[in-house]
């Protein structure tokens, strides 16, 4: 295993839910129709006229401790290099214990039977490109990089911004922050 | 989610997953009984066997073992049904990941299979291992000497296999509510107490179904008083549950909602508690004080809450998020 920590970064306060970061991964991964590897949510808060809204681009969130992994009856949900979960197709038997497991129902059923999800697009990362998500994004509200280099976006932004992660009761130790 | 959030919109909509989890139909609730019952007729099975020393004086009792296997036969063929990439069924056996309950499963149901196969032959009268010698594929394939010495060999290791066939049975209970209970992520099936829960309703529901099959009546007084202590027990857990549901964190407490005014608790306290435990469980009260003639009622109502308990926390369970 690598020392890198593979982490996303996404500004809830620039993300205006334009859709853009779910288009990209669905063109960029070939999704099948109907489906979506990343989606959009937006919280209103509050009670009319004092409201507040807060976009979020969510996706799987890499967890350090996956409870998908360890749902796994056949080890083809599996941390890789850099800390990111994936799935081995060919492993993968379909059945559905590792979406009962994820607290961030980030997983479905592909129509060709195996569970599919974010990898971080990984084929673009081994190439020193970005994720498509956060290329394609228009007010650039998210970041990826390595958070175990300091000097990074993502350590960075951690270091600097109030964040938070989804869902934090589960104990999954997520990979994907959301600066608030 | 804040607690004064006015409106949540999501744009995701995968098949299956949105609005609500509903990945498993009716063929996980089908095996988990099914293994559940399965796993209470070998350890009644082979606790009356090991106390008395003697075999079952009844041919159905006798024959459980086999009819088990013809049942978590059907139970995996369910299972097999469930899976959506079903030519890779074989990567289970290629595996063993001991933080994966479904993992455990797939080894445990391998003990089980040798196990309750070996009690049954060593079950079996020589009137009825005769009829298994003489049956005419052994013959015509030339296998008699092989019937013979599987015969001798169960008969030699009696006692091994009826304890192996106990504990086989007990890890296919406990683990059919593991399998729901470590899932983190919905709150309602997030108890080890489900472990437990399904496997004395696996020995209720085992007991109900060799009831069904008109013992002797010594028999049917000991399986009645099993379902009794097992319903009695099961009863317990439940209360347990549901107590630890709503004195927990919010979405423990939203779990608790679903059986507590909430969208299933019709169909739970009527069809589990009320259907399914508490009328059988009076029934089988009055039959023992009474001594009333037995009626297969109580067995039946059981096996409609052993049915329904395993439907009912599945299907609420894959609710039991509510949060984006």
């Amino acid at each position: 295993m690598s020392d890198v920590r593979y982490a996303m970064v996404i500004d809830t306060r620039l993300c205006v839910s334009c859709k853009a970061c779910v288009l990209a991964c669905q063109a960029e991964n070939d999704v099948p129709e109907g489906f979506c590897r990343d989606w959009l949510v937006e919280e209103v808060s509050g009670t009319f006229p004092d409201l507040s809204a807060e976009n979020r681009s969510e996706r799987c969130n890499h967890c350090s401790n996956a409870p998908c992994v360890s749902a796994c009856p056949t080890g083809a949900s599996h941390i890789a290099d850099g800390g990111v979960v994936l799935v081995n197709h060919d492993k993968c038997t379909g059945c559905k214990a590792c979406i009962g497991a994820c607290p961030y129902d980030a997983r479905y059923v592909h129509p060709d039977g195996y569970v599919d999800k974010c990898t971080f697009c990984m084929h673009r990362v081994k190439d020193g490109r970005q994720p498509a998500c956060v290329e394609v994004c228009p007010t650039a509200c998210m970041y990826f990089g390595d958070l175990n280099d300091p000097k990074s976006d993502v350590a960075r932004m951690l270091r600097t911004r109030k964040h938070k992660v989804l869902r934090p009761e589960t104990g999954t130790d997520p990979n994907v922050f959301y600066l608030v | 989610m804040n607690t004064n959030t006015a409106e949540i919109v999501t744009t995701r909509h995968n098949h299956l997953i949105d609005p609500h989890l509903h990945i498993w139909g009716w063929e996980i609730p089908a095996y988990l009984f099914l293994g559940g019952m399965v796993a209470g007729i070998l350890i009644l099975t082979a606790l009356t066997a090991l106390r008395s020393g003697r075999n079952p004086g009844s041919r159905p009792l006798r024959l459980m073992p086999m009819v088990a296997l013809g049942l978590l036969s059907l139970g995996m063929a369910a299972l097999f049904l469930d899976l959506e990439y079903k030519l890779h069924v074989f990567r289970f056996y290629l595996a063993f990941l001991p933080s994966s309950p479904m993992s455990w499963g797939s080894w445990i149901l391998v003990l089980v299979y040798p196990a309750a196969f070996l009690m049954g032959l060593t079950l079996l009268e020589p009137a009825e291992r005769t009829a298994v010698r003489m049956w005419k594929p052994w013959r015509m394939l030339g296998m008699t000497g092989w019937v013979d010495r599987l015969f001798a060999f169960a008969d030699s290791r009696r006692r091994g296999i009826l304890i192996a066939s106990l504990v086989a049975g007990a890890c296919l209970g406990i683990y059919t509510g593991l399998l729901l209970g470590v899932l983190g992520a919905r709150p309602l099936w997030n108890s080890t107490l489900l472990g437990p829960l399904f496997l004395v309703s696996g020995i209720s529901t085992g007991a109900a179904f060799m009831l069904l099959f008109r013992p002797r009546d010594h028999e049917h007084r000991d399986l009645v008083r099993w379902d009794m202590a097992a319903i009695g027990a099961e009863l317990l857990l439940l209360g347990l549950l549901l107590i630890n549901l709503a004195t927990g964190p919010q979405t423990s407490q939203a779990a608790a909602q679903l059986f507590l005014g909430g969208s299933w608790t019709g169909a739970f306290w009527a069809l589990v508690v009320i259907a399914g435990l508490l009328v059988p469980l009076v029934m089988e009260v009055l039959e023992q004080r009474k001594h009333l003639n037995p009626t297969a009622i109580s067995a039946a109502l059981v096996l409609v809450g052993g049915i329904s308990l395993r439907f009912i926390l599945l299907m609420a369970g894959q609710e039991s998020l509510g949060v984006f």
